[in-house]
């Protein structure tokens, strides 16, 4: 690592400013999701774009504990849920338990900060833990949270869950069409990706890197190391709540399938598999799960796409142990390697090079 | 690194860009889709559904009016969510203009309120059979060429309750709209009989561990009906096994199908004798049936002994879909609103007899009442023990009337 970034300096010197070429990738990722929904179809629009949006943003609760805090939390799925199941409760629904009929200005918040602090709960439980012991907890509380709502009907309607759950109009736009709900989910990413990156470099996140980094050291020093967990819990937990309300509006319903250990497993998956130290790394799997979800089926036999699916993730593992953001680090040390090369050329390649001309 | 950083919105956005080209729709193609359960508890039963389209295709070649039909399967796995997503691709990202599915009853419900959303789209059901979904808020663009859950129980409550003398029935039934449709079709003349149902236990899809559900099962009954479909099935009929079960068993339609008796196992004992009533019965010797049975055989040697009634099912609403595309010459081209027209006037022969569709587009078809029985060479096969004519969905009730009976439910009907 210490390599890479003494040379990025010596790459970059003699070409442009790299300030500028940055801003620039920017200005062109921004273009390119903002412009989606024109070029592409509504089938494109709401089940790749907004899902993915959605789905990369449960992740990125997921990425915010594990990569800064150093805390694998199988629970965000868990938390995401509790949000949606609140909405489904508190406002209206179409399975006739329970829709208390909240307006939704009132639902969402609620929702939100009730997912929130069962997050901070969770965390309060598995920050005494670490490393695996800490992916266990939260794992038996995801398995105990699905179980609970699978057999409670009084509140929760059992295995059946909630249909019916539907966004609400604002100002005459339905907030579940296609291209509404495209930059709801992108304004909830990106909030919640440009507020991870400003915390990242705050006195917080900083002080959670130190504590993942070495948590004895940062105690001696005089940090309470149990309260910056538990915060970080709750930070990650309104993102995963506000991710969980949009998720229980995408499908219009909620049911313990929703909250199942294998949708626990899924946002684990997407985090690893995208890359679990920077917060783009979520959104990139997630649109790889989505992108495979819909389409590995006309891969192959529709028998077996599901093996296609494993597969691949089993494939970008391999190759990058670090996900797919791994895999372009990688790519770009070794461009900037060659780049290097050819700037500096090596003494003894210069005469093969002139010949080469020659 | 940081540039690596951010580069990547524009790498993401510019992968979705090159995935969103939507194939071209040509002028002598017809795309046709194809839903079934290929995954979770009901993937077997999906298979076997896709053999039934499959067959149906075969016999006009893939091709009808001389228009190639193109056909793109998607999988769901039996939750109304993931059948809406599979479908949703189907529709608006393959241009499907037909589509035949899904495979099961909480899916139709909620493909057919997809429907709504699609007018230009002509929906055939698969096999689902969850009775609301062509009963209650009808889609005019959603076809059932099969009975539902409550029709296939036709006969059956009379059965038990006069011939075999069973007068309290415990239920084992997963929790979900199908099997209220088949307890409600059970129910209704088995509990005006005189008959009782002291308990009734619901468990999800995919449940494994019976064990908590067969302690709880009342002994002082005369019978257990398992409405149970695929792996569900096969695990309950094994595990009560073991646990030293004798109660005489009554099987639902799915349960007494080819997907559960066709299975190896120990749960074959358990079901030999199980009498059940459903669309198909596998030794019915008419003429029709058998030769669908062995066009079936010579197409998939590796299927069933017999096909099960999801192999029927799909193959039924795929031979009408594709029937009514040839009455209108494969013309669609006005957003399927004469192809529609003739498919609600659509009779026609099927191995299990005449299907014609009632008001709401639902079949009103034969059913059979059936026991277990083993064949000579270990296969076990349903026997017909009566015929009922003509079922429709009210089970010849009208339909106000039949809906004061209140939406099935965990504990609507009810007779303890």
């Amino acid at each position: 690592m210490s390599v890479a970034r003494a040379d990025a300096p010596a790459v970059t010197a003699g070409s442009a400013d790299p300030g500028s070429s940055a801003d620039a990738f920017y200005v062109v990722g921004a273009i390119l999701l903002l412009a989606f929904p024109l070029f592409a179809s509504p089938f494109f629009t709401f089940q790749i774009g907004a899902y993915s949006l959605v789905l990369g943003t449960v992740a990125l609760s997921v990425m915010v504990l594990g990569g800064y805090g150093g805390m694998v939390s199988l629970a965000q799925m868990t938390v995401a849920g509790i949000a949606g199941y609140t909405i489904a409760i508190l406002g209206h629904n179409g399975s006739n338990v329970m829709g208390l009929g909240w307006p939704w200005w009132l639902a969402v918040p609620v929702a939100i900060l009730l997912g929130a602090v069962a997050s901070a709960l969770i965390g309060a439980l598995a920050v005494r833990t670490a490393g695996i012991y800490t992916i266990m907890i939260t794992l038996a509380i995801a398995t105990a949270f699905f179980y609970f709502v699978r057999q409670n009907y009084a509140l929760f309607n059992g295995f059946n869950g909630f249909h019916g759950v539907e966004p609400p109009k604002v100002l005459g736009v339905y907030l579940r069409d296609p291209v509404p709900f495209y930059y709801l989910s992108l304004a909830v990413a990106v909030f919640f990706y440009g507020a991870t990156i400003y915390a990242e470099r705050s006195t917080f996140g900083l002080t959670l890197q130190a504590l993942r980094d070495n948590p004895r050291r940062a105690r001696a020093i005089g940090f309470d190391v149990s309260a910056h967990r538990i915060f970080a819990f709750f930070l990650a937990g309104v993102i995963a709540s506000t991710a969980g309300v949009l998720l229980v509006w995408f499908n219009s319903q909620i049911s313990p399938g929703s909250v199942s250990v294998g949708a626990a497993v899924d946002s684990l998956v997407i985090t690893v598999v995208g890359g679990i130290r920077r917060p783009i790394g979520p959104f990139i799997g997630a649109l790889l799960f989505v992108i495979l979800q819909n389409f590995a089926v006309d891969l192959v036999n529709p028998d077996r796409f599901n093996t296609v699916i494993g597969l691949v993730f089993l494939a970008v593992l391999f190759v990058s142990p670090d996900g797919l953001l791994g895999l372009v680090d990688r790519l770009r040390t070794v461009a900037a390697a060659q780049s290097l090369r050819q700037a500096v050329p090596p003494q003894g390649h210069m005469p093969n090079q002139g010949t080469a001309k020659d | 690194m940081t540039i690596a950083m951010k580069r990547l919105p524009a790498v993401a956005a510019a992968l979705a860009l090159l995935a969103g080209t939507g194939a071209a729709r040509a002028e002598d193609t017809i795309k046709m889709g194809g839903l079934a359960t290929l995954e979770g508890a009901f993937a077997v039963l999906g298979q076997d559904s896709f053999r039934g389209m499959d067959l149906a295709l075969q016999e006009v070649n893939y091709t009808v009016a001389g228009k190639k039909i193109v056909v793109v399967k998607g999988s769901s796995d039996a939750s109304p969510e993931s059948a809406v997503k599979a479908t949703r691709k189907l529709v608006e990202e393959d241009g499907v203009q037909i589509l035949i599915g899904p495979l099961s009853g909480s899916e139709g419900i909620a493909v057919k309120d997809y429907a709504k959303t699609q007018p230009k789209v002509t929906f055939l059901n698969g096999s689902s059979a969850a009775q609301d979904t062509t009963l209650i808020n009808p889609a005019e663009n959603f076809f059932r060429f099969n009975t539902d859950g409550v029709q296939w129980m036709a006969g059956l409550g009379d059965y038990i309750y006069n011939k075999k003398g069973y007068k309290k029935v415990a239920i084992v039934a997963e929790d979900y709209s199908f099997p209220y449709s088949q307890v409600e079709g059970f129910m209704l003349p088995f509990c005006k009989l005189g008959g009782h149902v002291p308990s009734k236990s619901w468990v999800p899809i995919g449940n494994k561990d019976f064990s908590s559900v067969i302690a709880a099962l009342p002994d002082d009954v005369d019978a257990i009906l398992v409405v149970l479909g695929g792996a569900d099935a096969i695990n309950f009929l094994t595990q009560y096994q073991q646990a030293g079960g004798t109660l005489p068993l009554i099987g639902g339609s799915i349960t007494a199908d080819q997907t559960v008796l066709g299975a190896k196992g120990q749960q074959r004992k358990a079901v030999v004798g199980m009498p059940s009533a459903g669309p198909t019965a596998d030794t019915w010797d008419d003429p029709r049936w058998k030769a669908f049975v062995a066009q079936y055989r010579k197409a998939f040697p590796d299927g069933f002994p017999v096909p099960s009634l999801f192999a029927d099912a799909y193959y039924m609403n795929t031979k009408a879909a594709l029937l009514a595309l040839a009455q209108v010459n494969g013309d669609l081209s006005d957003g399927g609103v004469k192809y529609r027209e003739a498919l609600a006037k659509l009779t026609f022969e099927t191995p299990t007899g005449m299907v014609k569709l009632d008001k709401n587009r639902n079949a009103i078809a034969d059913i059979f009442v059936t026991e277990v029985t083993e064949a000579s060479d270990g296969t076990l096969l349903n026997k017909v023990v009566s015929i009922a004519k003509d079922v429709d969905e009210t089970l010849g009730v009208p339909q106000a009337e039949f809906l004061k009976n209140g939406p099935a439910s965990r504990d609507n009907p009810d007779c303890k």
